[in-house]
C-alpha cells in the first residue's frame, strides 16, 4: 500500500517539476515575502519591536492569501484532469485504492507546497533578521508562520482534490476552486466585518464573532500566528479579537478543517464514475 | 469452472434506461473475443463493470474467481481504455514505470515493452510530444504488464495506421498464447473477423449474438452471393435460367441461401460451355452484424 502511494506520489512530483510549477511557486513565494519584508520595515522604530517581527506580521497576512491560493491551483486539475484525459479509469483499473491515488498526489503536493513556504518564507526571514536584528521570539513566529502556512496550504489541498473530484471538467473545477478561494479568503470576512459594523459593539461582536472568525481556516490560521505572539498581535492590529479566544481555537480549527477536507475529498472521489 | 471471465445476466440501468439487459457472456483463458454494437450499445458499460468502476444493478460478474473492483480481480485484469491520454509532462517511460509499480511487478519489464510496442527512441520523450498512435501503443505496453489473466481493449485500432494495427493484432495473439482472455470492443469489423475465435453483438444493451463467426452467418441464413462470368453472348440466358441479374456484359449475378449453395454451384459447374467462371462471396462480418445488430426485437 505504501508502495503504491509513493509510486503516485513521485510521479506527481515529476509532473509538478516539469511543467514548473514547483519552481513557480517557489518564486512567487520568495518574491511576495521580499517584497513585503522591506516595504514593511518603516514602522519598527514606533512599534519598538525588530524588523524580523514586523516581517513576519507581513508575511502571516500574505500567506493568508497566498497559500489557499497555490494549493488550489495545484490541486484542481489533479483529479478532473485525469477524468477529462480518460486515464483516472485505467488507473483505478490497477490495485491501487482511491485512497491511495488521492493519498499519493496530496503527498506530492504538499511537499512541492512545503519547499515553496520554507524557501520563500525563510530566504525572506533571514534576510530581515541579518538586517534588522531578530530575538529568539520572532525566529519562534517566523518557524510558526511557515509551519502554519504549510498547515493551511494541506487543508485548501484537500479543498481543492474535493472540487475536482465534484467538477465535470478542468475548468469547472478551476471556476469553483476560484470561487471557494474567494469565498473563504476574502468575502467571509467582508461580510463578518459588515455585520460587526451593524452590531456596534454588541453581544454578537463580543461573544460570537470571534468564534465565527476561528471557524474560516484562512482566519484562524492568522489568529493562530497572531495569539502566539504578543508582538505580532501588535504589529497586526489583531490584539482584541485572539484575546477573546482560548489558545486552542485556532488550531483547533485548522486542525478539524484538515481531517474534513480530506474525508469530504476522498468521499467526492469515491463517488466518482470515471 | 474454465471460464477466467463469466459475466451471469449482468444488469445495469443508467436513469430509466435499462444501460445492460441481463448480458452473460463468458471467456475461457487463451480466448479472444469481438464485441461488436454501436455507439452506446453498452459496450464501454459492459467493461466497466467487469472493472469494478461502476455498480452492477442485477446479476454477477466473477474475474478468476474475484469479485469485479476487488484487488485479486484488478490484478487480473488489464484495461486499454479508448483514446487513452496522459499527463503530457511526464514521459512513456515515467508513465509505464507508475503502472508498472502499481501492477507490483517492478520496474525490470518496462523497457523491454517499450521496445516491443516499438517506443523505445520516444521512451524518454514527454508525451505531450506523442501522436495519437504513439499514446495508445503506450498504452497497449501497460496491458501487457505482468501477464494479465483478462484483457479488456476498448477500440484499440482506433487512430492506429495499417502497420500499427497489423502489431496490434500481432501482440493480441501473442497475449491469447500466453493464456490470457482478451475481450476486442471495435468498429473495425474486417479486422476483428479475421483474428478473433468468437463474436458477440450488443444491440441496445442486449447481447444478440455470441458465437463463431461460421456459426453465425448460418443461423443467420445470410445468402452467398455468386458471379457467374457467361461465355460469348450466354449471359442472357443464364441470367433467364438461374433467376439472377445481369449486371454487365457478360456477368450474372445471384444470392443463393446456405442450403441451396452447393446445388447450385454443381449445377454451374457442369455448364462448361456456357460458364467462364465462378465467383463466390460468403458473407461478411459486415453482412452478419447488419443482421443482428439492426434487426426489430427478437
Amino acid at each position: 500500500m505504501i508502495g503504491r502511494i509513493l509510486a503516485v506520489a513521485r510521479c506527481e512530483l515529476l509532473i509538478v517539476r516539469r511543467n514548473r510549477w514547483l519552481f513557480l511557486a517557489t518564486l512567487i513565494m520568495l518574491l511576495f515575502a521580499l517584497a513585503l519584508t522591506f516595504a514593511g520595515s518603516a514602522p519598527t522604530g514606533t512599534l519598538g519591536v525588530d524588523r524580523l517581527t514586523v516581517a513576519v506580521a507581513s508575511m502571516t497576512t500574505l500567506s493568508v492569501y497566498l497559500a489557499p491560493l497555490l494549493a488550489l491551483m495545484m490541486s484542481f486539475d489533479s483529479i478532473a484532469g485525469e477524468a477529462d484525459r480518460g486515464s483516472l479509469a485505467l488507473l483505478l483499473s490497477y490495485p491501487a485504492g482511491r485512497g491511495e491515488i488521492l493519498g499519493g498526489k496530496y503527498l506530492a503536493h504538499l511537499a512541492a507546497l512545503s519547499f515553496a513556504m520554507i524557501v520563500g518564507f525563510g530566504t525572506a526571514g533571514a534576510i530581515a533578521g541579518v538586517t534588522g536584528g531578530a530575538g529568539a521570539d520572532s525566529v519562534l513566529a517566523l518557524l510558526r508562520l511557515i509551519g502554519t502556512s504549510i498547515l493551511l496550504g494541506a487543508v485548501f489541498l484537500a479543498f481543492g482534490y474535493m472540487l475536482s473530484a465534484l467538477a465535470g471538467s478542468p475548468a469547472a473545477a478551476a471556476g469553483s476552486s476560484a470561487a471557494l478561494w474567494l469565498v473563504f479568503v476574502v468575502l467571509y470576512d467582508l461580510g463578518l466585518l459588515g455585520a460587526v459594523v451593524v452590531d456596534a459593539g454588541g453581544y454578537f461582536t463580543q461573544k460570537i464573532f470571534p468564534w465565527v472568525l476561528a471557524a474560516n481556516p484562512a482566519d484562524a490560521f492568522r489568529l493562530w500566528n497572531v495569539a502566539a505572539s504578543p508582538d505580532l498581535a501588535l504589529a497586526t492590529g489583531m490584539a482584541g479579537v485572539s484575546g477573546s479566544l482560548p489558545a486552542w481555537a485556532a488550531p483547533a480549527s485548522l486542525g478539524f478543517w484538515l481531517v474534513a477536507g480530506f474525508a469530504l475529498a476522498r468521499m467526492a472521489f469515491r463517488r466518482l464514475e470515471p | 469452472m474454465t471460464d477466467i471471465l463469466s459475466i451471469d445476466s449482468a444488469v445495469k440501468r443508467r436513469g430509466k434506461l435499462l444501460a445492460l439487459d441481463a448480458v452473460s457472456l463468458s471467456l475461457a483463458p487463451g480466448e479472444r473475443v469481438a464485441l461488436l454494437g454501436h455507439n452506446g450499445a453498452g459496450k464501454s458499460t459492459l467493461m466497466k463493470l467487469v472493472l469494478g468502476l461502476t455498480r452492477l444493478d442485477g446479476g454477477a460478474i466473477r474475474i478468476a474467481g474475484a469479485r469485479p473492483g476487488s484487488n485479486a480481480a484488478r490484478l487480473a485484469t488489464a484495461f486499454l481504455p479508448e483514446a487513452v491520454s496522459f499527463h503530457k509532462s511526464l514521459t512513456g517511460r515515467d508513465q509505464l514505470a507508475l503502472f508498472a509499480r502499481l501492477a507490483g511487478v517492478g520496474t525490470a519489464p518496462v523497457p523491454g515493452l517499450l521496445e516491443r510496442v516499438g517506443l523505445a527512441e520516444a521512451a524518454d520523450r514527454r508525451i505531450g510530444t506523442y501522436s495519437k498512435g504513439m499514446r495508445q501503443r503506450l498504452g497497449l505496453a501497460q496491458v501487457l504488464l505482468g501477464k494479465p489473466a483478462v484483457a479488456l481493449l476498448d477500440e484499440p485500432t482506433s487512430g492506429l495506421d495499417p502497420i500499427s494495427r497489423q502489431e496490434l493484432y500481432a501482440i493480441i495473439d501473442e497475449l491469447a498464447a500466453q493464456g490470457t482472455a482478451v475481450l476486442v470492443a471495435s468498429h473495425a469489423l474486417t479486422e476483428v473477423e479475421a483474428r478473433t475465435d468468437r463474436i458477440a453483438i450488443l444491440r441496445k444493451g442486449r447481447l444478440v449474438a455470441n458465437d463463431t463467426l461460421a456459426s453465425l452467418s448460418l443461423r443467420a441464413g445470410l445468402p452467398t452471393k455468386l458471379r457467374i462470368r457467361a461465355r460469348n453472348g450466354e449471359a442472357d440466358r443464364i441470367a433467364a435460367d438461374s433467376g439472377g441479374t445481369r449486371v454487365n456484359g457478360a456477368s450474372v449475378e445471384l444470392f443463393c441461401a446456405p442450403e441451396a449453395k452447393m446445388d447450385q454451384l454443381r449445377r454451374f459447374a457442369s455448364m462448361s460451355d456456357a460458364v467462364e467462371d465462378i465467383e463466390m462471396t460468403p458473407p461478411r462480418l459486415e453482412d452478419l452484424y447488419r443482421h443482428y445488430a439492426q434487426e426489430g426485437a427478437q
